[in-house]
């Protein structure tokens, strides 16, 4: 059914007709409009066999929702940037004990300085956690998304996180198709838990593992993320066929045929790129568009598969690892190994600054024009506000235009002097 | 692809005005999109929400920086803000005031073929029928009777959808009001 709707709504709705038993809430921009339009569905009885919590913190949004996921039902919750930093801990728990539950990332930065707006620092800073993170390029996107990630969730035994653009998606009015629930019904079965506590016949989960185990838990949890590809292609067939809708997946490729050269992106990005690489093209430079879904786990063969004989790469990050680079780079990196492929990543949109058209022509260009010098570039930098502090404190100043890290090397062999 | 661009003050219903926007053009088959520049928002603050019309999927998510059409839902921002930034030369520009646009804006007037910049009493006409400063169905009204982009049943029953009953009705009619006053201002003053 068509609607014209707030992305947020659009994803409430999804999680309703995925009927689950509990969604635990906890209100953080720019997530707060999911939770709060599944309560009212509670309140009214549109959402009925659920249980609707609101807690204290986001400590207690992941600790409730491990707590009734352990109990048999499917759980729901969502969460953004310092809240999904405060429920680090229990993050890591849900992975260990294998429990479906799936959140929303409402994907923010996080401060220091306080910036509410989108990035992607907050869904990679829990890269390691164990969870399955799916990205997602528009509300269709992140809506037919939720829907898979339970299904997924379940077959693969390991908790979801779907990444959607902060304010970009959440709060952007689209027309939105959603499923009907007979056909989510007949593609996502009741929730039947392998293992739940149960007080009639208790069971422990989460005990103590020492040394003589431990590596071999791991080992296990390790298996099930690689089992985990295959599952995440299976059901987005089952999905597309029953919806007809073109969303999930491990990645999907934008005019990639003979392009000369290949952006790798994640997220809200990609329909802007995709709007300018149709203009590239009208230029006669072929560009395509690679847009990452599956971060975790991180689909090698494919990106490999997709990037094929293109010799030119480059990744936009909406985010970035201090002291080391760009945190996809590493993965694109190992996928291509023993090709002669050229990658490069672009760092841009932190914080809220939009990555426009013109971001994305410019990448292309510069990287056509051969002026891609180091691994890691800044672009859309504005030099005069870093100048005005580094011009005083030490008399450098940097140029103006994409800032390539040997640049900034550069200014410090005058510290080192 | 039509691009809008709407301007106002915290408070005034900037963002819903944009997503009613939207949701009009939807309700005529159209695909649209609307979304707010995203601060701390605080009432009486300046905001900035957009919206985009098109016959085929919309999937930039970029901030609109060369607007088609322009909304200013208050006056007081044109000294503050730079609202007509990045317009296209051939665009609209919609301006809540009960002066004429020659008196208001007469450097824009020159730039913009003429008929494409209008001002619009909405305050006054939201004073009227919702008996609050709540200027987004008039303005709005005014934008359909400009371009004829959209129909006018279009902003009065998106209003009606979102605010059923009573608040949506007198949106209706504030709707109606705006769209008749600058139909006859375009007609010459013919239609009194």
């Amino acid at each position: 059914m068509l609607k014209q709707i707030e992305g947020s709504l659009g994803i409430a709705e999804a999680v309703a007709l995925c009927r689950p038993g509990a969604i635990c809430a906890y209100p953080i921009s720019p997530q707060t409009h999911i939770v709060e339009n599944l309560g009212k569905m509670v309140k009214t009885g549109q959402l009925q066999d659920c249980e609707f919590l609101n807690v204290e913190s986001e400590f207690s949004a992941m600790s409730v929702s491990i707590g009734a996921s352990a109990g048999g039902v499917r759980a729901y919750t969502a969460t953004a940037s310092q809240g999904l930093l405060f429920m680090t801990e229990g993050i890591y728990n849900a992975a260990g004990l294998g429990l479906p539950i799936v959140m929303t990332v409402a994907s923010r930065a996080i401060g220091a300085p306080i910036n509410i707006w989108n990035d992607h620092s907050d869904s990679l800073s829990q890269r390691d956690s164990g969870w399955l993170q799916l990205f997602c390029e528009s509300n269709q996107d992140a809506l037919d998304t939720h829907i898979m990630a339970f299904k997924i969730a379940e077959e693969v035994g390991l908790p979801v996180m779907v990444c959607m653009d902060g304010f970009v998606l959440t709060h952007a009015f689209e027309r939105l198709d959603l499923p009907s629930q007979e056909q989510v019904d007949q593609f996502l079965p009741a929730y039947e838990p392998r293992e739940f506590l149960d007080p009639k016949e208790p069971i422990s989960m989460g005990a103590m593992v020492g040394p003589e185990a431990f590596t071999e838990l791991r080992i296990l949890q390790q298996r099930k993320m690689l089992k985990a590809i295959p599952i995440i292609e299976r059901v987005t067939k089952e999905y597309r066929e029953i919806t007809g809708h073109h969303s999930g997946g491990l990645l999907d490729c934008y005019n990639c045929e003979n392009a000369d050269v290949k952006l790798i992106i994640m997220g809200s990005t990609v329909g802007t790129a995709k709007d300018a690489v149709d203009e590239l093209k009208a230029q006669g430079i072929n560009a395509g568009v690679i847009s990452l879904k599956a971060f975790r786990p991180f689909p090698y063969d494919e990106i490999r598969a997709a990037i094929g004989d293109t010799k030119n790469v480059v990744i936009v990050e909406r985010s970035f690892s201090y002291g080391a680079r760009g945190i996809l780079h590493p993965e694109v990196s190992r996928a291509m190994r023993g090709k002669d492929t050229n990658i490069y990543t672009a760092v841009c949109g932190l914080g809220g600054r939009a990555i426009l058209g013109t971001t994305i022509k410019g990448i292309v260009k510069h990287c056509l024009d051969g002026k891609f010098c180091d691994e890691l570039t800044w672009f859309d930098v504005d030099s005069k506000v870093i100048n005005s502090y580094l011009k005083d404190a030490e008399g450098i100043t940097l140029p103006e235009g994409p800032l390539p890290e040997s640049v900034l090397l550069d200014t410090l062999q005058k510290v080192r002097a | 692809m039509l691009q809008i661009r709407l301007h106002g003050r915290g408070g005034q219903g900037v963002v819903t005005a944009a997503e009613m926007l939207s949701l009009s053009a939807f309700l005529e088959g159209h695909f649209a999109q609307a979304f707010p520049s995203f601060g701390s928002e605080r009432t009486g603050a300046p905001v900035v929400a957009y919206a985009r019309i098109d016959d085929k999927e919309i999937r930039t998510h970029e901030p609109i920086l060369e607007p088609n059409a322009v909304v200013v839902q208050d006056k007081t921002l044109l000294g503050a803000v730079d609202v007509f930034s990045g317009i296209s030369p051939d665009g609209y520009a919609i301006i809540n005031s009960a002066e004429s646009a020659e008196v208001v804006v007469p450097e824009l007037v020159k730039k913009l073929p003429a008929g494409h910049v209008l001002t619009v009493p909405a305050t006054d006409f939201a004073m009227q029928k919702i008996g609050r400063p709540l200027p987004g169905a008039p303005m709005l009204a005014a934008l359909a009777a400009a371009t004829n982009v959209f129909a006018l049943e279009s902003v009065q029953k998106s209003f009606q959808t979102r605010y059923p009953g009573k608040v949506g009705d007198a949106n209706a009619e504030t709707a109606a009001l705006a769209y008749e006053y600058i139909k006859n201002l375009m007609n010459g003053g013919n239609n009194a």
